[in-house]
């Protein structure tokens, strides 16, 4: 029922937009997001965009997971430098 | 950026679980409140990946699942009228009543259709003009505000003909409903991603405030759910109750103002019925007064005889204990019995939102 999914804004004719959805054209209505401009990417909810999706915010969020496995990354490190560490002592 | 694939990567994913496993300092227990959740969890196995850490419990969120029978059953009558078109979103349509569904009834004559949009039903009533057409209003904060823009729209084109049959309901009260009943034990809420969008993750303050619990809003696809479920570990782990926004591509504090103010202009706030809740004060929406020419339950006269005894099967049916995160779907004893999505006994089995069809499509009889 809240299903909402992301579709890019092709064209705006006054209060509805032409989105792609799987190769075909739908229209929908901006009368919840009068905000949105051609090119941007809005939820789409029973046939209404309900929000405009904010690009820079979904790529920090994508940082945040490259951040995550480059902390891992240091995490493994280290632990191959424990081993190591404990194999030279022993 | 697509929003969809980047937000799927497994290999991110195993760093997230991972992530989750080293912040968690004893088990914990999150209830999704959205039954969009509850799906998304299944379909890709989220909750077996945190086994041990977190336990996951699937709440209110399907609209159509706590959806009184007496509501139901109404909407059933309401379909018999002679004159009368009901427009409903899909999942409604197999919904059992007490006697009953709107599928029944259409195959006895009832004319029912079934719509994407609030604005498809408009147009019924533009093709229809000798028709009644009522527009089932169904759905939470996310849906209202669509279903407030066609009220609008319909005053605006001079339609007498349109009308709608709200059973609209708020997830605020819902969630206070189950923290206060304290049937369940909750450390923290995934709070509602696309309801989110239109109130403002700053509705859900209330969590931390009022409950000393920490909620954190998500998106549906699987890295969203564990990024939140990151930040709620985190927040425990800090015993720092707070509301974190992990869905910030698509939410804001403050939430969508035009969807807000349309839902303020045409909805006002009182008591409603509940599936397996009860009666919650503040919990529905209704039509104002100003819009009552537009208001299904004042124009059209619904048939007295419209609400039956429940049959034996439905008396056993556990949806309500289901609802409020009591009992799992395969604890139900009609679950994957009697009660299939061929054969659905209770809207938790037909509803694509239900547990119970979300248990049945992808977890099996795994509890």
């Amino acid at each position: 029922m809240c299903l909402a999914v992301p579709l890019a804004v092709k064209r705006i004719h006054g209060a509805l937009a032409d989105v792609e959805i799987g190769g075909v054209m739908r229209q929908v209505s901006l009368v919840l997001t009068p905000e949105a401009r051609e090119g941007d990417y809005v939820l789409v909810h029973t046939g209404f965009a309900i929000s405009v999706l904010n690009e820079s915010e979904a790529q920090e969020t994508l940082a945040l997971f490259a951040e995550l496995a480059e902390a891992e990354r240091q995490l493994d490190e280290e632990e191959a430098l424990r081993l190591s560490d404990t194999e030279a002592g022993a | 950026m697509r929003y969809t694939d980047e937000y799927r990567d497994p290999q991110a994913a195993r760093r997230l679980i991972d992530e989750i496993g080293r912040t968690t300092l004893a088990p914990f227990s999150i209830m999704e409140f959205c039954g969009g959740h509850t799906h998304a969890i299944m379909r890709y196995g989220i909750r077996q990946m945190l086994e041990g850490h977190v336990h996951m419990l699937s709440g209110p969120g399907c609209p159509v699942c706590v959806t009184a029978d007496v509501d139901i059953d109404r909407v059933i009558a309401l379909a018999t009228v002679p004159g009368v078109m009901v427009a409903t979103f899909g999942d409604m349509i197999r919904v059992p009543g007490t006697r009953s569904s709107l599928q029944q009834a259409r195959a006895t004559g009832a004319d029912v259709r079934i719509v994407y949009s609030a604005l498809d039903a408009l147009e019924l009533a533009q093709q229809n003009p000798d028709a009644s057409v009522v527009m089932l209003g169904i759905g939470f904060e996310t849906t209202v505000p669509t279903v407030a823009a066609s009220v609008i729209q319909a005053q605006e084109m001079g339609l007498t003909n349109y009308f709608v049959y709200s059973m609209h309901k708020l997830t605020e009260p819902a969630t206070r409903g189950i923290l206060d009943a304290g049937e369940v034990h909750l450390d923290a809420v995934l709070g509602p991603g696309h309801v989110s969008a239109i109130t403002g993750w700053g509705m859900w303050e209330f969590l931390p405030r009022d409950y000393g619990i920490p909620c954190a809003i998500s998106g549906f696809e699987p890295l969203d759910i564990l990024q939140a479920v990151l930040d709620i570990a985190r927040a425990l782990r800090d015993g720092e109750p707070r509301v974190s926004n992990s869905y910030r591509r698509g939410v804001t504090a403050e939430g969508n103002a035009v969807a807000q103010s349309l839902v303020a202009r045409v909805f006002s706030v009182d008591a409603a019925e509940w599936r397996g809740l009860g009666e919650i004060p503040d919990s529905g929406l209704w039509l104002r007064p100003e819009y009552q020419a537009f208001d299904a339950r004042a124009a059209i006269e619904i048939p007295e005889d419209a609400i039956a005894e429940p049959s034996p099967e439905r008396r056993a049916c556990r949806c309500g204990e289901v609802l409020r995160g009591v009992m799992t779907p395969p604890e139900c004893p009609l679950y994957d019995k009697l009660c299939t999505p061929a054969t659905p006994i209770g809207p938790c089995m037909v509803s694509a939102e239900g547990s119970c069809a979300a248990y049945y499509r992808y977890g099996g009889s795994i509890i």
